[in-house]
Parts: structure tokens; sequence; C-alpha cells
């Protein structure tokens, strides 16, 4: 992505901001609240276009008016969105295949497929295998985590070559903050890029191959993992953004 | 096996609370009037009255479905009525009168869905403008006046719409395969799991990629089209139109799809349960004045079955989140 700007009316979101994710590389989006990093993810994932700037996948440029989120899920991006975005009063098969069930010629669900591949999502994904873990049980009935899983698991299923993920670990447990760091780490050792959003440096350092530091809809700093150990990273954000303040 | 038996009960309570309250009713019937209610030519009168606005609030699930509401729909019957009969009337061709309607119904459903989504007016505020405008509408471009269609009873094509087949009435077939039709839409197909998405919510739905306006506008067009069916249907009944066709039928289409087990807040609904209730709403004013009871009662015993049966499919939904 180059040069990124995006205004919603009268305020500015994005002020020209550059991200390349290599293959194979997990990238760490760090900032603060309404640096803009959830803007970003969704220009990148199709969901809004940007005001100015420009879209490469795969050395390709995207034209923006033809580019969406089921553009970009046929170019290989998955994204696990902060809000989940999950139907609380649908079962969970029909979370899972939201706006690509596996249908016939005329748009007809095949269900018992559908429920099948939920079932293996499930049970090979997320690593539910309780008794009440059934694809028709509806989302208002599962936990934080769960929830997280099935989002995480979505992604997982449609086989992405860029995995972005937005606060996966805010709001969970320990156990299921390690669930999703295992998630990542499987991404990375698959040979498929992913893009992150965290506040907790300190989770998800272990598994990030490079940051990206936004402030204030720009961006302040960019390092390596090999070159910066926790603390001077964590030393190095707070410089980068009290400069822009002083 | 057993536990099967448990997992269908738990899934469809809301649909087996509405058969226990229907059936009962029905016993309750038979038990006040049973002369009435032990021949078959009550349930003929029924299956024949019955469908106007069971078509009506098979749209309104849809609508309700997905988080709107629409309050058009008895103009827009009348919309469709009158397409048909100025149509047939000037070309004595009942599928060029048919087809006038369900594009009569096609663009209030347009309109409808496009002051919802793109203008970004309340539904509920788009459809009663829409409601006023409609009727006056129909009003000025007849004067006022009743379109009399005497010919349309000896037209050949007459009894698909008013005949018998194996002597069940032709509305009702209709009713039920349009009924089925749109149940398998909704619940099995990609359109329907969108509708449910959009009404659970509609974010999320935007995020996932579901075009949310589309859908919207899609639904407004199929309650418009089903509005637009219903007032033909009408029309084939009596032979005639008038200005002021629809009028009646607004509470009763709302007390039935609430009766049915659809909920106002979006996400959910239930086809089958409109399908049922439109059977129980539309026979309790016979049952009711067959019984002996004055008139008086009618209103008073709707009442107390909305406020029952929602209670209990309120009930029962909070069981099934918690």
């Amino acid at each position: 992505m180059k040069n990124i700007k995006k205004k919603f009316g009268s305020v500015t979101a994005l002020r020209g901001v550059d991200l390349e994710v290599g293959e194979n590389e997990v990238v760490g989006l760090l900032g603060d609240n309404g640096a803009g990093k959830s803007t970003l993810i969704k220009i990148l994932s199709g969901v809004m276009p940007p005001t100015e700037g420009e879209i490469y996948i795969r050395g390709e440029k995207i034209n923006p008016r033809e580019y969406s989120v089921n553009k970009a899920r046929e170019l290989g991006i998955e994204t696990v969105y902060q809000e989940k975005a999950l139907g609380e009063k649908q079962p969970i098969w029909r979370n899972i295949f939201i706006g690509r069930h596996i249908t016939n010629r005329f748009g007809f669900i095949d269900v018992d497929k559908v429920k099948q591949e939920s079932q293996k999502i499930m049970r090979e994904i997320m690593g539910l295998t309780g008794e009440g873990a059934s694809p028709e049980s509806r989302v208002s009935t599962l936990s934080g985590g769960e929830r997280q899983g099935i989002a995480i698991g979505r992604a997982m299923y449609f086989d992405a070559d860029l995995v972005i993920l937005d606060e996966p670990t805010m709001a969970l447990s320990l156990k299921e903050v390690d669930k999703v760091l295992k998630f990542i780490q499987k991404i990375k050792d698959s040979g498929k890029s992913c893009v992150y959003i965290s506040h907790n440096i300190t989770n998800v350092y272990p598994v990030s191959d490079r940051f990206v530091a936004l402030d204030r809809g720009e961006k302040v700093g960019e390092y390596l993992k090999d070159e910066c150990s926790l603390d001077e990273l964590n030393e190095a954000l707070i410089l980068a953004t009290e400069r822009k303040t002083g | 096996m057993n536990n099967k038996v448990k997992e269908f009960a738990r899934r469809h309570s809301l649909e087996i609370g509405l058969m226990v309250i229907t059936i009962l009713v029905w016993i309750l019937f038979i038990i006040t009037s049973p002369r009435t209610f032990l021949s078959p030519r009550i349930y003929r009168t029924f299956m024949s009255t019955v469908p106007f606005v069971g078509l009506l609030a098979l749209g309104l699930t849809f609508v309700l479905a997905i988080g709107e509401i629409d309050l058009s729909f008895p103009s827009t019957m009348a919309v469709g009525g009158m397409c048909f009969g100025l149509t047939f009337a000037a070309t004595n061709s009942i599928v060029l009168g048919i087809l006038a309607a369900l594009a009569g119904g096609l663009v209030v459903g347009l309109i409808n869905g496009i002051l919802v989504t793109k203008v970004g007016m309340p539904s509920i505020v788009a459809t009663l403008g829409m409601m006023f405008f409609l009727r006056g509408f129909v009003t000025l471009s007849t004067d006022g006046s009743a379109i009399s269609l005497r010919a349309l009873g000896d037209h050949t094509l007459y009894p698909v719409f008013s005949g018998t087949f194996l002597t069940i009435p032709m509305q009702t077939v209709w009713f039920l395969f349009l009924s089925v039709f749109l149940g398998f839409i909704l619940y099995r197909h990609q359109f329907g799991d969108n509708v449910l998405f959009v009404g659970d919510n509609s974010h999320t739905a935007d995020l996932m990629g579901i075009s949310v306006s589309k859908t919207k506008i899609a639904v407004f067009v199929i309650m418009g089209m089903l509005a637009a069916l219903s007032g033909t249907m009408d029309v084939f009944r009596l032979r005639t139109w008038w200005p002021t066709q629809g009028q009646g039928y607004f509470m009763t289409a709302f007390a039935t799809v609430f009766v049915g087990g659809t909920s106002m807040k979006g996400g959910q609904g239930t086809v089958f349960g409109t399908f049922v209730a439109a059977f129980l709403i539309g026979s309790l004013e016979a049952g009711i004045v067959a019984a002996g009871l004055a008139g008086f009662w009618t209103q008073l015993i709707y009442g107390l079955i909305i406020v029952v049966s929602v209670s209990i499919h309120t009930y029962l939904r909070r069981l099934g989140i918690t």
C-alpha cells in the first residue's frame, strides 16, 4: 500500500501511509487508539476505498473502484475483525460460511455439506470437542474465546495467503491468547503472511518479524525484530509518539 | 433417537408452541359451534379468504427478518389491483394484467428500498409516506371510482386465481406454493442467509462482503410484488377494483406475522409460523361469530391471542438464548 490517505468528512484518519507485507512475513501494526490502524486494515481488506493512494497485491495495481471484500478474498486476503463480525442470533454454520455458502447452481445452500465442514473446522481449527459444540449452536451462547475461534477458523478454512487480525488478543483469557499466538505461528509455518493489530506488544513480540508504528494517521517508525529487543522496541515506540507530541 | 426428538423440539419450540395454540383455539371453536366447524364448508371459505392476508404477511416476514418495517403494503395492494384492472380492461388479457400488477409492485418496492438505503430514511417514515402517497395516487388516477371487471369471470384463465384444485381453492394453492418457495429462499438460499445476517447485524454483513443496500432493496421489492399479487387475487374474487382496496388488511397482516413468531428485532423470521398464523388469525372472526358472541368480542380476542402468543414466543426465545 502506497501513500494511503483517508478522510471522513473533515476528519483525516490517514495522512499518507505506506505499508508493505512480504511473502511469509508477520507484521505487527502498533499504535494508540485513533492512530488509524483499523482504517488502514479496512482499506486493505476492501471494506472501504481510500480517499487517495495506491494498493498493490502481488505487484499488481488494484483498481479501487473494483476492489471489495469479495475481491480481496478472491485475491487471498482474509480478515478477522476486532468486533468478530458474527451474527449473534445465527447458528455457527451460517457464521462460518456467511456470504459464501456451498451452493448449487441456483444458489441453494447444501446444508448437510456446510454443517459437516463446520464441524470439521470446529474440531480441527478451533479445537472445540465438547458435547455442546454443535454447528447448530447460536453464537450468542458462546464465550469470547469461542467467538474469536469462529472468526479465525473462518479465515483459516478459506485458505488465505494473507491473514489480517485486528486486536486478536483483546478481552481473551491467557489460555485463549496462547491459542491465538499458536495460530499466528501456524500461518507463518505454512508459508503465508499475516498482519495483526495489537496494543499488547509483549504478547505478540515473539511471533512477529517486523513492526510498524502508526500515530495520528502517520507512520512514525518501523522496526525489525532481529535488530530490536522487546525493551528497545517499547522505548522506541514511546520516543516516536513523544517526539510528535513535543 | 430420544435425543433427536428433544433436539428437534428445542429447535422448533416456537413453531410447536404456535401449533398448540392453533389447535386449542380450533378445539374451542368445535366445542362452541360444532355444526359450523365440523362441516367442510367453513374451511373452504377460509381457504379462499385467508391467502390475501397470508401473502402480505409472507412479505412482511422478510421485511421484519431484515430488521425493517413496511407500512405501505395496503396501498401497494391497491396499486397492484389497479394496474391489473386497467390493463385487463384495456387488453382483455389476464397475463398482461398480472405482469402489469407485478411491475407496479416492483416499482413501489424499488422506491421504498431506495428511500431506506440510498436516501437513508427510517423505513417506518419512508413507507408511511408511501402509504399515503400511493393511496392518493390510485384514487386520483381513477377519479375515486371503482373499476368493474365483469368480463373477468368469463375468461378462460379466470380459474387460475379463483377456481379450485382437487377441491382446494386456488388462493390457498398459490399461498402454499409461495410459502414453500419463500421458505426455501429464506432458510436454504444464499439470499435468505444474507437477509438474516443483514437483519441480525448489518455491520457484520457489511464487513463480510454482503451488500446491505442491495439485499434490503430486494426484500422491499419482494414485499411490493407479493402485495400487488394479493391485490390482484382480491380483484379476481370480487371481479371489481375499488380505490380503498387493502385498507382492512393492515392490522391483520401485522398480527399474523407477530403471532407466527417473527420478531420485530430482525435476524429471525419463520415462514411456517406465518403460514399457520394466517389461518389462525383468519378464522377468529368467523369462530367468534359462530359461537354466538357479539362482534364486539372480536377485537378483544384478537388482542388476547396476540399478547398471549407473543409472550410465549418471547419467553421461548429467551430460554433458547441463555
